[in-house]
């Protein structure tokens, strides 16, 4: 439940902060360690659900964003990469570099928390 | 609290973070790019985006609409002229913030703020020609007119509110891939992108550098043959047998231009990089009623240019009160350029004259700081330009300002260091002109008179303005301000060591090339030289005389025109220049000496239609053969010289081959023996077979394979998957349907001057910038396909119309 509860919340905090013109595009770095803080969990847990719960909304929003665009332009920018304008790969990397960086930051959250006894 | 642990998952976060906010050469800042609700993302346009919007400006002055069609062409309704001026600036920075900011940037010589170091040189050439000088000139006198001056700062407003309220998820997606802002509009940035186009069409027209050193090798009657001022097969723009007024000014010639002039033989190694596309020509004729079916004048023009996504156009209507035009627009300057209003219609090419020359100047010492002129010593102006590098050190470059011009190539630029001589340059986009107001008054002029008004005060670069009204009129004239010269001036580099070589004056302005409502019922300009040899001034330019023989051809032959007739001929690939090359080619290939490959070759060349068409084979043998034969005959003459004279035009090539078959230069001069014509044609037929061989294998024998027409992104081959590739499209530089690799009809329109205004127009490209949206390159099929959108020309009443698919609304804050 714990772990649920830390992927969601850690999506939603996650992209009320990209809402915000204030918050830089890594605010969400700050609210998953946050999150990791309040619902502790084992540094392992805690990197799972902060990399899932980014890999979910970013890749989600990519996503749905490609769907209503009819991948115009992720075909075009997955050329621009090197992913040979395969847009479900772009989605996937999208959502892969927002989820390791939330990852680690809830692994340091919930390092920030632990006791040597854990 | 575990301190090593955390402080390792700190670390790797913090780097992660670092790694990701940072740009790596060319890679962009990859987490923010990335990030869907900040970076690349949010530029990926739904299909469904809805374009309504309610807009308050404290500049406006009333209320305003813009209704988009289905195409997203905006139909602007203002209260007055400041309101529209505006909105066009906004609309303009909505949908090509990128396009301006480049397009000027790179025009004031700032490229290497953002392409870093490999745009430097390009910068410095830009500065030594002094675009910004002529830009701050034309400043001037946007100054000294109230009306001017109001609308272009209405249009600087007008881009600024939309750059001032622009989120940076919002930011057009070049700016995230290359990491920097948009920078605030100004009205000298609108008149950098007008002298940018200045330049495009007025600056590659001369040759004077390489001409200097086809002098220094050739005899004054070759340089006449190779390099003739009037082609025997020209058909000029004003029909033969006009008679043209006495001359109003007669320039003389310097005592000294012999010795001087003429019979010096020093050559120079300066050498212009990215000099404008020899291409940037363009199409236009009129008929009058007398010819079309309606009884009514049918307009056409197809601007030739570097095609480009975005499009170099903005299609648009603007309308107030007192004026009501629709046509394309240069994003970055205010007006429609090339359109129609409810009287008339206009359009424009390229005069191709030359109005550019260039000066040697003795310093008194490597400081620059002081010229011989006049016998004494004068003082030259230091102009210091701080050329910013992204990510390496600024560069300094100094230009010294003579009486004539900006000293653009010295011993420290030439691009050859062996250079060692002060080039200054003498340019009509310099002097002080306001040709944005030859466009305000076109979009409201209501007949001839007002056109000419409209037309009279246009400078540079030189157009060729044709018109035609519903009351009937069809007129052309070729308007700019062009120097009167004395026979031969300018052609090569003049003494600057005193005022004998200055141009002694200008041809008055209705002395102008002209032409109105003549007998036979139709008008045509297509960059070929405008007058045949009875014109009383000497005019050098860099002419193209093909097109204009196959639209004259088709014009004076067809009667009871539709607009229908008039795609066709935009369409047109017939090749006239290859109709008289290959009567030449075949009757002198010694078939004797081919192998079976050449064979095939020449059989497809004797079978072929003429036709540029995309399947034609016939006309990638032709070209690869008669440029390979250009070679044979030429390169060891022109290459006596380095850098080398310039090529003959084609069309001399082939008036030269027809009347001399034993020309002196067929010969090679680097082989003990002596070459003839036929040895000339089929060793190029020999050399050109290998070529083609080799694409054959390739499949990319068939024309549109061939040449493999692009339409690039303007950053080119930084952004492949930017572009358009691989269109099914014919034509050539010399064909009516002018596409060659990635050059071509910019846009093409037809204008039906019928009660109602019947109007069509295509441009390869689509209305938006960005490259997330449907609407970033939706013409190109149509285009390709010589289809044409009808243009509707929206009226008060159809504000309710089921074309109107989205409203913009505008007002004040109060």
């Amino acid at each position: 439940m714990k772990f649920i509860t830390a992927i969601i919340l850690t999506a939603l905090l996650a992209f009320i902060s990209g809402l915000l013109s204030f918050s830089p595009w890594w605010g969400f770095a700050v609210t998953s360690l946050f999150v990791a803080l309040l619902v502790h969990q084992k540094a392992g847990k805690a990197f799972l659900a902060g990399f899932l719960g980014l890999f979910l909304l970013w890749g989600g929003l990519a996503w749905w964003i490609d769907m209503k665009n009819n991948g115009v332009l992720s075909q075009k920018i997955a050329s621009v990469l090197p992913l040979g304008g395969n847009s479900i790969l772009l989605i996937v990397v999208t959502g892969v570099a927002g989820g390791l960086v939330a990852g680690f930051a809830a692994m340091s959250g919930s390092y920030l928390r632990s006791s040597a006894k854990d | 609290m575990r301190i090593v642990p955390f402080a390792v998952s700190a670390v790797v976060s913090a780097g992660l973070i670092f790694a990701l906010n940072k740009q790596w050469g060319t890679i962009p800042p990859m987490g923010k790019f990335l990030s869907p609700q900040h970076g690349f993302w949010q530029n990926a346009e739904p299909a469904g985006q809805s374009f309504d919007a309610e807009l308050n400006f404290p500049e406006l002055k009333g209320k305003a609409e813009v209704y988009f069609d289905e195409r997203l062409v905006p139909h602007v309704f203002a209260e007055n002229d400041e309101d529209l001026y505006f909105i066009q600036g906004y609309l303009h920075a909505k949908f090509r913030l990128f396009q301006i900011d480049l397009q000027t940037k790179a025009a004031a010589g700032r490229a290497s703020e953002i392409a870093g170091e490999k745009a430097v040189n390009y910068d410095k050439q830009q500065r030594r020609l002094g675009m910004v000088y002529a830009a701050e000139n034309a400043m001037l006198e946007i100054e000294k007119d109230p009306t001017a001056r109001k609308i272009f700062d209405a249009y600087t407003n007008g881009i600024n509110a939309y750059i001032i309220n622009l989120k940076e998820s919002e930011l057009p997606i070049e700016y995230k891939l290359l990491n920097f802002k948009p920078e605030k509009w100004s009205n000298l940035r609108s008149a950098l992108l007008l002298k940018m186009m200045a330049k495009d069409l007025s600056s590659g027209t001369e040759n004077d550098l390489a001409n200097t050193n086809a002098k220094s090798i050739f005899l004054p009657e070759e340089l006449k043959m190779l390099y003739p001022q009037v082609p025997d097969s020209l058909v000029p723009i004003i029909p033969k047998g006009t008679v043209f007024d006495a001359p109003g000014i007669i320039p003389v010639q310097p005592a000294t231009a012999d010795s001087l002039y003429f019979g010096k033989k020093d050559t120079v190694t300066a050498n212009e990089i990215a000099k404008p596309d020899i291409n940037n020509g363009s199409n236009n004729w009129v008929v009058a009623g007398s010819k079309t079916a309606s009884g009514a004048p049918i307009l056409c023009n197809d601007p030739h240019l570097e095609l480009s996504l975005p499009s170099i156009w903005y299609e648009m209507q603007l309308q107030t009160p007192g004026s009501n035009a629709y046509g394309v627009s240069l994003p970055g300057a205010p007006f429609v350029i090339i359109g129609f209003n409810d009287s008339i219609a206009w359009g424009v090419t390229n005069a191709q004259r030359d109005v550019k020359d260039y000066y040697e100047i003795k310093f008194r010492d490597e400081t620059k700081q002081e010229y011989w002129f006049n016998g004494k010593w004068e003082k030259t102006i230091q102009k210091p330009e701080l050329i910013k590098v992204k990510g390496g050190k600024d560069v300094l470059d100094t230009v010294a300002y003579t009486l004539f011009g900006p000293v653009m190539f010295d011993e420290s630029f030439s691009n050859d260091f062996s250079n060692k001589r002060n080039l200054a340059v003498r340019w009509v986009a310099h002097d002080p002109s306001n040709e944005g107001m030859t466009f305000y008054k076109l979009n409201r002029a209501a007949n001839y008179d007002d056109y000419t008004e409209a037309i009279r005060t246009f400078q540079c670069p030189g157009q060729n303005f044709i018109f035609a009204s519903k009351t009937g009129d069809i007129a052309i004239w070729q308007q700019g301000k062009f120097p009167a010269r004395w026979n031969r001036q300018g052609l090569y580099i003049m003494p600057g060591e005193d005022s004998s070589y200055m141009w002694q004056g200008f041809i008055p302005q209705p002395e102008n090339p002209h032409a109105k409502n003549p007998e036979r019922g139709f008008l045509e300009s297509a960059n070929q030289r405008p007058v045949d040899s009875t014109y009383p001034y000497f005019i050098p330019g860099s002419y193209i005389t093909p097109r204009a023989i196959t639209i004259e051809n088709k014009l004076a032959a067809m009667s009871g025109i539709t607009p229908k007739d008039m795609m066709a001929l935009h369409g047109n690939y017939f090749n006239t220049l290859a109709e008289d090359v290959r009567s030449t080619l075949v009757q002198y290939v010694n078939e004797t000496v081919l192998n079976a490959t050449e064979k095939k070759y020449l059989a497809i060349i004797k079978n072929w239609d003429l036709m540029a068409s995309p399947d034609s084979k016939g006309q990638t043998v032709y070209q690869c053969w008669w440029d390979s034969l250009e070679v044979e005959i030429w390169k060891d003459d022109l290459a006596r010289v380095s850098p080398q004279a310039p090529w003959p035009e084609e069309q001399t090539t082939m008036e030269l081959l027809k009347k001399d078959s034993a020309l002196q230069f067929i010969d090679n001069i680097n082989t003990p023996q002596k070459e003839t014509l036929y040895d000339a044609v089929t060793t190029a037929l020999k050399k050109a077979s290998a070529d083609l061989a080799t694409k054959e294998a390739e499949g990319k024998l068939e024309w549109t394979k061939f040449k493999n027409p692009t339409v690039y992104h303007l950053l080119k081959d930084a952004l492949p998957a930017f572009a358009r590739k691989g269109l099914n499209v014919g034509g050539n530089g010399n064909i009516v349907n002018a596409v060659t690799h990635s050059h071509g009809p910019s846009w093409r329109m037809i204008v039906h001057l019928t009660n109602q205004t019947e109007a069509y127009g295509v441009y390869p490209g689509g209305q938006s910038g960005n490259p997330g949206s449907r609407f970033y390159d939706d013409y190109i099929d149509k285009w390709v396909a010589g289809e044409y959108n009808k243009l509707w020309f929206m009226r008060e009443g159809d504000k309710t119309d089921k074309n109107v698919k989205w409203v913009m609304k505008f007002g004040n804050s109060n």
